[in-house]
């Protein structure tokens, strides 16, 4: 045994890593002149004790389960895709384009229709770089994270010269019709007796990442694909052995990736502003990156991970909203977050590993 | 004997990697101007031992002696001190230097080069002269072939004024012709009274050339010996720790008909070199056609070509029907499902995806068979119970499918990829360096189900750089050199001398002048792959 239990690796490596970033955040806010001890009951209170803060706890997990999902997808080929910030964008406009064009009879054939366009846009957007990586070997890196700002340039023109109505200022898509409005948790949830989630953006997308999750789970460990997927992730001299392509994973599995994180768009377009806007994603792409690392790149890991974000991201607009802590403090708690869980994994995880050895070998003993 | 002391002794070497104990309280005496061989089986300790010796590795506990003083060797530079050079198994050779600046590179005398040079062009032609270890100083090392640029590596050490030297399976890479002609350097070098360590896993090399023997067991020195005083046979128990047959039993093939053809096969890398230039040959079933070479003559292109992830152009055909060799339907899959199954050379870069179990690998490459499908999912369950039926008739160890590939040991890997391409029932069997870092326990049974799926009427394509092997499994042998089948022999008619020089492009007997015929053939074969440094 020269590694730790598995358990403890997926368990108690991502728990200390969120232990040291909330040391850390809590001396920068005593830094400030705050109380870590009071902003830490603000956001707990604001994102979790009420159904409501479950709303937009859960409305913010949604985005990132799709995009945790899609850099999750692609990682398991051993493809670092960094645009899922762009492919959620495109995806955004495949979603205004069904339902703005389409005449829906009913949200749920909306949903149905919305989530395919919004896959496919994201799905086309993740091609060009998947091709390019694949026959040309250019960077998949490089190439997304470019893609992510022509994405954001075309929206803006879409928007600002074909689909903005006439005479109106801002820069965002009609609208959508009624028939296309998503039941949020409020309308599914809430009673007479009961009002709950008010005014809370959380809506039925939440399910259909759950059925993604599932849908994930089920392609990269129970199917051929995923079984190949991982397979070229691992070594692809082992995988051109076996018969199976490179370059033909490499395109389908960004394909997929591509199409999880176009699918965020049905959220937050759909879902919560009814109509298209500008920076719908709000960041929630790279987000999915540290969701995807944390995670483990494993759809439960990347559940739980997305929730987590999500109560940040709910627990820190509390906290603008109610304390003297500016908002960019507040980015700069969810960076620590990101940068413990994420990039400095392996800081945490080899005191952890050594620990674990030294124990082991004294049992042993 | 007894009142010089030994040039190297060490006393209760002992260094774990976490839990795993490398070296177990080793104690070793080496005796000046003497050649001591190290064997063991691959994991057995040598290397660790000897980067304490050289060290790269401190000894968690353990003493080590240098001509009888007690020394401590921290880092390579004290091992240099002490008069210890190493010759690794990977050279460690600035390509685009000269012979003589790398020789000099790290023992520079000053700032300045050239008096430094000059120095050494003089030591050089001394050495070249005292040790036959002969070298044009002025060539760039990339230009050279292997065997010389283990010269300079060797010339290195001595420059370096080593008298105890170590040498780390030196003869890996060489042809037979080049080994003989290291081991008259190293003849030449025990006269002088240098002290040699030889590291090998070849029983034949320590017969051969060393004085005394130690052999390595699981991190554990088991016995010292004198060489004259023992047996191959004895050594091969010492090092597996039981009875082991070195010869395998087999029948005379009987060949039936033709079942693969294959015409003119040429293959040009991405470096625009030509790494397969026109082989043809026949295999026919019962029969095992070994093809010997050096690494890197082409064989290991061959066997990608015929497997499927290599393109190339020429003519191959299959009982009869013609196979694409480049676009659509050339890929391994399609090989698959043609009847050529595949053993590659490489488990572990290519046979198995090592963070997989022990099930998910039973399956690669045959993942997409209809009996591996359930509806539009893999039938896991069926796979795994599968893969413990073919684990346990290929003996493998531990017999857990739910193992990573990774924890196995390397013949049981092997065993797991044997197991998968031989129950598939191929009609042709191609089989890339089938023992390669296996112990010789799992040599033993390879080679019994090689003969097994051979006298099943197979055609078997064997390719292998140990010439025993070759010898040992196959009914023909064709031998390649530079991208070529230089010359097929019938195994009892032939012997090493003679497919040793094969190996080296030397068609005709040279008699006396071998090795000036030799090292012609290897430069010409070094000149044709220049463009692609240009």
């Amino acid at each position: 045994m020269d590694k730790m239990p598995a358990w403890a690796d997926a368990v108690l490596v991502p728990l200390f890593s969120l232990l040291l970033a909330a040391l850390l955040s809590a001396l920068v806010i005593l830094a400030i002149g705050e109380s870590p001890v009071e902003a830490f009951k603000l956001m707990v209170d604001g994102a979790l004790m009420r159904s409501s803060g479950w709303g937009y706890t859960l409305y913010y997990a949604t985005n990132f389960i799709f995009t945790g999902l899609a850099v999750s997808v692609a990682f398991h080929a051993k493809l670092f895709n960094i645009g899922g910030e762009g492919q959620a964008t495109v995806g955004g406009l495949g979603v205004a384009l069904i339902c703005l064009y389409i005449p829906w009879p009913h949200w749920s054939l909306a949903l149905v229709g919305a989530a395919l366009g919004a896959a496919a846009f994201g799905a086309l957007w993740a091609l060009i770089p998947a091709y390019l990586q694949a026959r040309r070997g250019s960077h998949i890196v490089i190439t997304t994270i470019m893609f992510n700002f022509i994405a954001a340039a075309l929206l803006n023109y879409v928007l600002v010269n074909l689909l903005k109505p006439a005479g109106q200022m801002d820069p965002a898509s009609p609208v959508f019709p009624a028939a296309t409005h998503l039941p949020t948790f409020q309308d599914m949830f809430a009673t007479e007796a009961m009002p709950l989630f008010r005014g809370a953006p959380g809506n039925v997308t939440f399910f259909v990442a759950i059925a993604a999750c599932l849908a994930v789970w089920v392609l990269i460990w129970r199917t051929r694909l995923g079984y190949e997927i991982r397979a070229l992730g691992h070594s692809e001299s082992a995988a051109r052995y076996a018969g199976i392509s490179p370059v033909k994973i490499v395109v389908v599995a960004m394909l997929i990736s591509g199409g999880l994180a176009g699918l965020m768009a049905v959220n937050t377009a759909m879902g919560e502003a009814e109509r298209l806007v500008m920076n719908a994603t709000e960041g929630a792409g790279f987000i999915g990156i540290a969701v995807a690392l944390m995670g483990r790149n494993h759809p439960i890991g990347v559940f739980l991970a997305a929730i987590l974000f999500g109560f940040l991201y709910q627990g820190g607009a509390e906290l603008a909203l109610w304390t003297n802590i500016p908002r960019e403090l507040i980015v700069v708690i969810q960076a620590l977050v990101i940068l413990f869980t994420g990039a400095l994994d392996n800081m945490v995880r080899m005191p952890l590993e050594r620990l674990f050895l030294a124990f082991g070998r004294k049992e042993r003993a | 004997m007894t009142d010089t002391a030994p040039a190297i002794e060490l006393k209760g070497i002992s260094k774990a990697f976490g839990p795993v104990q490398a070296n177990k309280d080793i104690s070793i005496r080496v005796m000046p101007g003497t050649i001591h061989g190290i064997i063991g089986e691959n994991g057995a300790g040598k290397s660790t031992l000897m980067s304490i010796l050289y060290g790269f590795y401190k000894a968690d506990a353990g003493e080590i002696f240098v001509a009888g003083k007690k020394t401590e060797i921290p880092d390579s530079q004290a091992a240099i001190a002490a008069g210890i050079g190493m010759v690794f198994q990977h050279f460690k050779l600035v390509q685009n230097f000269t012979v003589l600046e790398n020789v000099i590179l790290g023992a520079e005398d000053g700032r300045l080069l050239r008096p430094s040079l000059a120095k050494a062009r003089g030591v050089l032609k001394q050495l070249a002269e005292e040790y036959g270890l002969s070298v044009d100083p002025d060539a760039p090392v990339e230009t050279l072939s292997v065997g010389h640029q283990q010269r300079v590596e060797i010339l290195k050490a001595l420059y370096r004024q080593a008298d105890i030297l170590i040498l780390d399976e030196p003869t890996g890479v060489l042809t037979p012709a080049e080994a003989d002609h290291l081991f008259r350097i190293l003849d030449n070098l025990r006269a002088e009274g240098k002290t040699i360590i030889l590291i090998t896993h070849k029983l034949r090399e320590i017969m051969e050339i060393t004085d005394t023997v130690s052999v390595m067991r699981r991190g554990q020195m088991t016995a010292t010996v004198k060489t004259a005083e023992t047996d191959p046979q004895q050594l091969a128990e010492l090092m597996v720790g039981r009875k082991v047959l070195l010869q395998v039993d087999k029948a005379p093939a009987q060949p039936g008909a033709t079942v693969l053809e294959v015409e003119n096969l040429r293959h040009v890398d991405a470096d625009g070199v030509e790494r397969l230039r026109g082989i043809s040959f026949d295999l026919r079933a019962g029969e095992i056609l070994g093809v010997a070479g050096v690494a890197g003559n082409g064989q290991s292109e061959l066997l990608e070509v015929l497997g499927g992830y290599r393109e190339a152009t020429g003519n191959v055909r299959l009982n009869g029907t013609p196979l694409p060799l480049s676009g659509p339907g050339s890929d391994g899959r399609a090989r698959r499902v043609a009847g050529i199954g595949h053993v590659p050379e490489d488990r572990q870069r290519e046979g198995l995806i090592m963070a997989y179990t022990a099930w998910e690998n039973s399956v690669f490459g045959y993942h997409r068979d209809p009996g591996n499908q359930s509806g539009a999912l893999m039938n896991n369950a069926a796979i795994k119970s599968e893969a413990a039926g073919k684990m346990e008739r290929f003996d493998v160890r531990p017999p857990n499918p739910n193992l990573k590939a990774a924890n196995f040991s390397g013949g049981n890997q092997q065993k797991i990829v044997l197991a998968r391409e031989i129950e598939r029932n191929p009609d042709v069997l191609l089989i890339g360096q089938p023992t390669r870092g296996v112990d010789i326990g799992a040599i033993e049974f390879i080679h019994q189900e090689i003969i097994r799926l051979r006298d099943a009427g197979k055609a078997i394509l064997l390719v292998s750089v140990e010439l025993d092997e070759i010898f040992a499994l196959s009914d023909r042998i064709a031998v390649m050199f530079d991208g070529r089948i230089m010359g097929e022999r019938d195994p009892s008619q032939t012997d090493q001398r003679e497919l040793g020089l094969l190996m080296a492009g030397v068609t005709e007997d040279p008699g006396e002048n071998a090795i000036a015929a030799i090292d012609a053939r290897l430069e010409e074969k070094e000149n044709r792959k220049q463009p692609r440094h240009g």
